[in-house]
């Protein structure tokens, strides 16, 4: 098996100043994760699964320790690469994919999908597209409007199908089959499957991990840490 | 406990943009400390700050409309000299006209209100060196319909357009040379809500078509959140944070950014 | 001994009105003028028998120039016979012995308000532009200190713009005189009010052109053999009037610059713009030898 990600010794604190409180998220958390291996991460709520596929994305900062991850050309450590090393990640290597779709006006939902492929230098990227809108079960007649318009449920259609449309080396999900109808959830978990055989590693947090019973090979089980400590601003 | 970023391993091309070390003083008042900014190719950098933060004079430095007390500025350009603020007057000018386009707040600050809209575009282009009637028609038609403005009024002065309209003109004068930087200095503020995200639609798309590489700067962090991939957040003309824009949103690190944040609508 | 076996007996040392003094910083500042073809030298403008806005500043410039073996022309809008430029050409006379003369060939020295004569000029003659406003950018820069830096930076891109905007505005250029050139391909110059019809005259042409603006206190010249250009878009090509097809009234002459003389049915007659020119032609007529020279257009265009 490749090894795709090994967090090693995560620590992350969020620091409050106006508190002047930090609440702890997480001490030394190590796991790893490898091509084609579903990783499910378990917790009560407010343990910090978010968080802690926020912070493999980027969006949170990560304190201490290491996000080794694992590339063609070598490792690049997530946790301290530069800004443009991410953003060039998240492009093509990294896919996260979350309950929130963010349109923007006047793009069609299949120009939406399609932007990937145009990024990745894929010629005539809307066939493509299309077929992933299929797939999720978006009706043909809404392919050329603005996904701004649309009710929760057909917005994140789009918004899997956009995620999903590449594969990606690593994906993180974040509860994507909340507000899926049956249709789409078992056109999601399809399309897991598909590119969990093509090798993507995957970390998921799920409401309902019956869902994705099927496709866990591991499961990661997050502990709450309840102390507040004080810190000097 | 705060890691340090390393520099850029995937990326292996040059910063497009990259000051160091400016310091502006404009008497006792050190507008700008010691700032160093680097901004890669087809990137969205945005700056946020209050009024006085400095980040209007460090976006009217990166225009060399002014000139700093101390610092190094260079743009990753064929034949441009190291530091930008060594230029002379004319070259200046010329480096300017070419490879820069800036979108002020105040359309008086970017436009010839008494010339015609097409005209104010066409300027760009006759500075440029272009002596071609029907080029300089057309090339400025592109320009102004690429900013979305209606060609129907593109003969008309700014003076008799509503505020949006002049700054698309604005937008059309900035990248009607294709230029490699594009300079934004709140160019939505004081438009009406709906006009304001007309035009940030326009320049999301420009960016996306085009890749310009582009710096922004608002007070208003619903723009920034919209343009930027990164932001850099300044305070009392110090850089207090900067990193990818969601991450600054939604794991701010400094207590200014916190408080800003905090204080968005 | 007397006073005046010590002293010469008293002889005209100066002549030309101007004194030497005056005349010797004009002769500087003109040689600048020659030194940079287009480039406006400021000078200190004397006072002359003459108010300003007149062609005092053509005026000093002829002074300068002035010798008494000098044959010397005056002319005011194409015409010798006009008040102004008797009254100019009878001073210059006066006060430096120069002979007075109408014929644009014979004169060593012209001086003349809105108008290049029609007869070519050669190596040997000085032909003197009174200019009321000689900066060329006054119309989009009203800074003047602004003006001097974007002569200094070659930045006419505003003058462009003007020309870009008539264009759109009335289908082609509407400028008629001053019409901007740029000599020697560097700086932009208004070519006192001449029509665009006496613009490439100027251009490579044997003499030396002065433009002097007394009110403004600024010369500049056209040396001879330099390049005077009419700024045009390469697909929106410069123009002259279209006088072509034009005949003068008076002398039969066809092919020149006219001056229209409106009817009272409305319609117009046409008479040369250039008097002495017509003066030759009814002589001609009248029986008397054709003493007309080569002329720089033939039918209405220019025979470079």
């Amino acid at each position: 098996m490749t090894r795709v990600l090994t967090a090693e010794a995560l620590t992350k604190n969020f620091v409050l100043h106006h508190l002047s409180q930090s609440l702890p998220a997480f001490r030394d958390l190590s796991f790893t994760v490898d091509a084609g291996e579903f990783l499910l991460l378990r917790g009560p709520n407010g343990v910090g699964k978010s968080t802690l596929l926020r912070m493999i994305w980027r969006s949170y900062l990560v304190d201490a320790g290491h996000l080794w991850f694992e590339r063609p050309d070598g490792v690049i450590d997530l946790a301290r690469a530069a800004d443009v090393d991410i953003a060039v990640l998240r492009r093509g290597e990294i896919g996260f994919v979350t309950q929130f779709l963010i349109a923007r006006p006047r793009v069609s939902a299949e120009e939406v999908v399609a932007e990937p492929l145009r990024q990745a230098g894929i010629a005539d990227p809307l066939p493509r597209a299309r077929a992933a809108l299929e797939t999720f079960g978006v009706r043909p007649d809404l392919w050329r409007a603005c996904p701004a318009t649309f009710s929760g449920g057909e917005q994140q259609k789009v918004n899997l199908a956009r995620a999903l449309i590449l594969p990606m080396r690593l994906l993180l999900l974040d509860e994507p089959t909340a507000s899926l109808d049956a249709g789409a959830r078992k056109a999601l978990l399809a399309r897991l499957a598909d590119l969990k055989s093509q090798g993507v590693a995957m970390i998921g947090v799920f409401h309902h991990p019956g869902d994705v019973a099927h496709l866990i090979d591991r499961e990661l089980t997050l502990k709450p840490m309840t102390e507040l400590s004080n810190v000097a601003v | 406990m705060t890691l340090h970023r390393l520099a850029p391993r995937i990326v292996t091309a040059n910063p497009l943009l990259t000051l160091s070390g400016v310091t502006r003083r404009f008497g006792t008042l050190t507008a700008l400390d010691e700032v160093s900014v680097e901004v890669f190719p087809g990137e969205v950098l945005g700056i946020v700050g209050e009024s006085g933060s400095g980040k209007s004079t460090l976006l009217r430095l990166m225009n060399l409309e002014d000139a700093p007390d101390a610092g190094v500025y260079s743009l990753n350009l064929p034949q441009t000299p190291g530091n930008l603020f060594a230029l002379d007057r004319f070259d200046r000018r010329m480096l300017c006209a070419l490879h820069i386009g800036i979108v002020y707040q105040n359309p008086h600050l970017g436009l010839r209100m008494g010339h015609s809209s097409s005209g104010n575009v066409a300027e760009r282009l006759l500075i440029a060196g272009e002596r071609r009637f029907s080029v300089l028609r057309g090339k400025g038609q592109q320009a102004l319909e690429a900013s979305e403005f209606p060609l129907e009024r593109m003969d008309s002065p700014p003076s008799e357009l509503s505020g949006g309209m002049q700054q698309r003109v604005q937008l059309a004068k900035a990248i009607a040379l294709e230029p490699a930087l594009l300079l934004l200095d709140e160019p939505t503020t004081g438009l009406d809500v709906s006009v304001q995200a007309a035009v940030l639609d326009t320049l999301k798309g420009l960016q996306r078509d085009r890749r310009i590489t582009i710096v922004i700067v608002s007070h208003d962090l619903g723009v920034i959140r919209v343009m930027a991939d990164r932001v850099m957040v300044m305070r009392h003309g110090r850089v207090v944070e900067q990193g990818l824009s969601d991450q600054v949103f939604q794991d701010p690190q400094h207590p200014y950014s916190q408080q800003l944040v905090q204080a968005k609508l | 001994m007397t006073l005046a076996k010590l002293t010469r007996t008293w002889a005209p040392m100066a002549y030309g009105f101007l004194d030497g003094q005056a005349k010797r910083e004009m002769r500087r500042k003109m040689l600048k003028a020659i030194a940079v073809p287009g480039c406006q030298m400021p000078y200190a403008s004397r006072e002359v028998p003459m108010a300003r806005g007149w062609g005092t500043g053509g005026l000093q410039v002829t002074l300068t120039l002035i010798q008494p073996e000098d044959r010397v022309k005056v002319i005011d809008q194409g015409a010798d016979d006009s008040v102004n430029a008797a009254s100019i050409r009878r001073f210059l006379a006066r006060v430096s012995g120069a002979a007075e003369t109408w014929d644009t060939q014979d004169a060593s020295l012209i001086q003349s308000r809105h108008r290049v004569p029609e007869e070519r000029l050669g190596a040997d003659q000085i032909l003197i532009l009174q200019v009321p406003n000689p900066e060329p950018l006054r119309g989009v820069e009203p800074n003047m200190s602004t003006a001097r830096q974007m002569h200094a930076d070659a930045d006419y891109g505003r003058l462009w713009l003007t020309l870009y905007e008539q264009i759109v505005r009335s289908g082609r250029i509407m400028q008629g005189a001053a019409y901007p050139a740029l000599v020697n391909g560097r700086h932009v110059m208004t070519p006192s009010p001449i029509p665009r019809w006496d613009v490439e005259k100027l251009h490579m042409a044997q003499h030396l052109t002065f433009l002097s603006a007394g009110r403004e206190k600024r010369l500049h010249a056209v040396p001879p053999f330099t390049s005077v250009t009419p700024l045009a878009f390469d697909d929106v090509p410069f123009k002259v009037e279209a006088h072509g097809s034009l005949t003068c009234h008076r002398s039969g002459i066809t092919g020149q610059f006219m001056n229209e003389l409106p009817q009272s049915d409305g319609g117009a007659l046409y008479e040369v713009s250039d008097s002495h020119l017509g003066i030759k032609a009814i002589r001609a007529r009248d029986g008397e030898p054709d003493t007309t020279g080569p002329t720089w257009y033939q039918d209405g265009s220019f025979r470079s």
